[in-house]
């Protein structure tokens, strides 16, 4: 009879384990919630939000300059990552079946998960050699992090989308770049959104890059060739500082920072449920249609 | 995907144009992104040339790190990497399988989502955020309670020598591991999840327990996965800048005990960045180009085993 | 006479989806008792009531009792893991393990029971391997990996798998619709050899096995058990109108 007691309690045991590595890992995240918004709520004011940084001890320093510095990183890295991006993952769902598309998606899938201060001396290399520290270098290492994940979520979408539309576009005689397109607007869209957000989401928290490019600035700077202030850097320089107002912003910036990335992240969560289930409802349709018209 | 037999007619050459005009435009881009990083990764060898002739292969097996003698070498960073990815990976990797046992065997359906995701929320944490968690929650646990503790019990090895600070490379171990949680668990979960349920009924139906039936019907089924998924976990280790960066001390040295700061391959290039020019430059530039290589052929291992279960990793990333 | 497995009022749902309507069966000892009927009868539902793998599926439940010599197997203190030892089951699809070889297939389940000795591990695989007539074909090559050998041998494999645990019924659930005609044949053979010594239930969609092998037989349709009774005489005169039209063929 031990013995089969003894594999009961082994099994209670092990399910035990099982949550509780569940709940361990849970642990950090609940605390840094608590601690992000506890600590860096107090910083959080009107001065705080509009005000450029200035030195420690000077009443009125902000973050404001941070703040519209990571939104010019952003909407550049955009501009330039977007594009790529999707276009990529256009060609590897379309045309890709070969040894092109797959040597492509195989380098893709690497890129997604590459150290982003390598490619931040990427960045360093090709434009700050020659420009030096600049918004413009930051944003094209931000471009890079952010295409492979976009060119993931556009193959993915566009893969999800079923055969028989594209088939029965083309059967009606509509070239195939039109097809392509057609696809893509009309029921990969929400996929491409979703890409965008997450690739958004994750170049918004980046810093190892951004050291290397666009430096940081305590002004007020637009300039595409200049320095740039960003939340993640002010958030690393001042969070070893000894001073405390000091200290105090660099939570505070922790906190927007992880309010934009977070709330990206739930968006993109319910997105993706809502397209799943659309998804589902194409197919049925299609199939009642396709069965119709035999 | 396939191409129906095109029927040639007048005013179809003009359309077949365009196709080929799309198609190969949209081909070039791809390639154009390909081309472009490989040159970049050729420009970088470039700009560690410098450095690359003057220390030669002794870069690698070298300890000296010193602007005043403008004498640099890397074997202390790849330790630091080394040893923080380890204890990483020892304490990531356990939790993640226990995660993903958890998620794809136990959970009740209604709960399997919500706690996938907030699994996943744990990608999107901004790495520079842990990093500033870690100095103000972290290092005072480590200092009050667990430092101390593994001294005590653990104190004659070499691995937990010296006073407890808080920041070292047992704080960036830590930190790592929580880190690459969600990519480890959700991949792992994945390749669990895709064994066929007639295995599972093989082992219930001998009389099988839900543990044991885990044990010889799906981590087994599932072992290559697992381990492609801790491959994963190692290299996202290996490349993780910020919250290193913030918690291992900036120390150049190579110490075999945890409890002493470090420095790793990505901390040292982001320490020293602001000030460095000339020949540390290069060298630094040369540290990332092993960083790169090491990178490299970890994520390619990681992705030939694992395949395209590729699109589990959590791409919300905060940063690395 | 009792039978070895007796089932009173036992229902069983996907959800909401009635699987099987209060069905009251005895299945013999040692002897084969087949569960035929159309698709979708509920007689795989049925059958896996009866060692309680119905309940692993999420959402799915049972009713009623399930006697086994006399103890009902749902019954609360009753252990699902000790049920399942005492009632084993071959599935439709063989299921070797594919990381194990064919010795650690075998006594795969003697292992988890706690078995070390190697030399009752030795013995208990050539006897369940001689019991389904596997033996000779594999017994240089215990090594190999469960999943290199036929489909048949696979099933054998299995069967033999399931035996080693020493169960007192064997329930199979279609264990030869993924298998050729010469394959099938070996496995009816050894069901008939194995009656002695267990009880067996087979669900199958083909009545001339159930004809074949089967002493008796039990007829479903649309999750009730429409009629049971002596294989001859089911097939011959059977008392049921619905039974009759399966049978010759009218629907099915």
């Amino acid at each position: 009879m031990s013995g089969r007691n003894a594999r009961k309690w082994k099994n209670r045991i092990a399910s035990l384990l099982a949550l509780g590595c569940v709940l361990a890992a849970l642990v950090p995240l609940i605390s840094i919630l608590i601690e992000v918004i506890s600590r860096g709520a107090p910083a959080i004011d009107w001065a705080f939000l509009t005000e450029r940084t200035k030195s420690a001890g000077s009443p009125d320093s902000g973050i404001g300059n941070a703040i519209l510095g990571s939104l010019l990183l952003v909407a550049w890295a955009s501009l330039i990552g977007l594009p790529f991006g999707i276009l990529t993952g256009v060609y590897v769902s379309e045309y890709g079946d070969n040894w092109f598309g797959r040597t492509v998606r195989f380098f893709n899938d690497i890129l997604a998960n590459f150290p982003s201060i390598v490619i931040g001396l990427f960045a360093y290399s090709l434009i700050v050699t020659v420009i030096g520290f600049s918004l413009i270098s930051g944003a094209f290492a931000l471009a890079i992090i952010m295409i492979p994940i976009v060119a993931n979520t556009t193959e993915e979408s566009l893969r999800m989308v079923p055969n028989s539309l594209r088939e029965a576009s083309l059967a009606l005689g509509v070239p195939r770049w039109r097809t392509v397109l057609k696809v893509i607007i009309s029921n990969g869209r929400s996929g491409l959104v979703t890409g965008a957000l997450l690739a958004i989401a994750r170049v918004a928290g980046e810093t190892a890059p951004l050291i290397l490019t666009s430096f940081g600035n305590n002004f007020w700077e637009t300039g595409l060739t200049e320095p740039v202030a960003a939340l993640p850097l002010v958030i690393f320089r001042n969070a070893m500082s000894p001073y405390s107002d000091l200290q105090e912003q660099a939570w505070g910036a922790a906190l927007i920072l992880i309010a934009m990335v977070l709330s990206l992240n739930v968006i993109v969560r319910l997105l993706t449920r809502k397209r799943i289930k659309t998804f589902k409802a194409v197919k049925k349709t299609w199939k009642e249609r396709l069965s119709l018209s035999v | 995907m396939m191409e129906p037999k095109r029927r040639q007619g007048s005013g179809r050459s003009s359309a077949s144009f365009q196709d080929k005009l799309f198609k190969y435009t949209v081909m070039g881009i791809a390639a154009l992104v390909l081309a472009l990083l490989w040159s970049l990764v050729i420009k970088l060898v470039f700009d560690a040339q410098t450095s690359m002739e003057t220390f030669g292969f002794e870069f690698l097996t070298s300890t000296v790190w010193d602007p005043n003698r403008d004498l640099y070498t890397a074997l202390p960073f790849i330790f630091g990497t080394l040893m923080t990815s380890a204890v990483a990976v020892a304490i990531g990797v356990p939790v993640s399988i226990g995660i993903a046992i958890y998620l794809s065997e136990l959970a009740p359906a209604w709960i399997r989502e919500p706690l996938s995701f907030l699994i996943e929320l744990l990608a999107a944490v901004p790495s520079v955020i842990y990093g500033l968690w870690a100095i103000y929650t972290l290092r005072p646990i480590l200092t009050g309670s667990v430092e101390p503790f593994l001294i005590d019990i653990l104190g004659w090895t070499p691995f937990f020598e010296g006073a407890s600070f808080g920041i070292d490379k047992l704080a960036s171990g830590i930190i790592l591991a929580v880190m690459i949680i969600p990519t480890v668990a959700s991949v792992s979960k994945e390749s669990m999840m895709a064994v066929p349920d007639s295995q599972r009924e093989a082992a219930i139906s001998l009389g099988a327990t839900r543990y044991e039936t885990t044990k010889i019907s799906v981590l087994s089924y599932a072992r290559s996965g697992i381990f492609g998924a801790a491959i994963l976990g190692l290299g996202r280790a290996v490349g993780e800048t910020m919250a290193v960066t913030m918690t291992i001390g900036n120390a150049n040295l190579i110490s075999w005990s945890l409890l002493d700061p470090g420095q790793t391959m990505a901390s040292v290039i982001a320490n020293n960045w602001g000030e460095a020019d000339g020949l540390m430059l290069s060298s630094l530039i040369e540290i990332g180009v092993v960083l790169f290589v090491v990178a490299l052929v970890i994520n390619v291992f990681a992705r030939l085993m694992v395949g395209r279960v590729m699109k589990a990793v959590p791409m919300t990333g905060g940063g690395l | 006479m009792e039978g070895k497995i007796v089932t009173e009022r036992l229902n069983a749902f996907f959800g909401e989806v009635h699987a099987v309507k209060n069905v009251n069966m005895s299945i013999p000892a040692n002897a084969i008792t087949a569960i035929i009927g159309p698709s979708g009868c509920g007689k795989s539902t049925l059958i896996r009531c009866l060692n309680r793998m119905h309940e692993v599926v999420r959402g799915a439940r049972t009713a009623g009792k399930v006697y086994l010599d006399g103890e009902d197997i749902y019954d609360h203190g009753t252990d699902p893991v000790e049920v399942r030892r005492k009632v084993g089951m071959v599935f439709q699809k063989p299921n070797p393990f594919p990381t194990m070889s064919i010795y650690d297939n075998v006594v795969a389940g003697q292992r988890l029971n706690g078995e070390k000795d190697w030399k009752k591990l030795d013995a208990a695989v050539e006897k369940s391997l001689r019991l389904a007539a596997l033996w000779d074909e594999v017994k240089d090559g215990l090594d190999a990996s469960g999943v290199s050998i036929s489909g048949g041998q696979q099933q054998r494999l299995c069967i033999a798998r399931a035996l080693a645990v020493e169960p007192e019924v064997l329930l199979l659930d279609e264990p030869c619709s993924a298998l050729d005609p010469i394959a099938t044949a070996k496995i009816e053979d050894l069901l008939f050899d194995l009656k002695d010594r267990y009880t067996i239930a087979i669900v199958t969609h083909n009545m001339q096995q159930a004809a074949r092998i089967a002493d008796f037989t039990a007829f479903m349709y649309m999750g009730e058990l429409i009629e049971f009774g002596e294989t001859k005489k089911l097939f011959e005169n059977p008392e049921k109108e619905l039974t009759e039209k399966y049978i010759t063929g009218r629907f099915g």
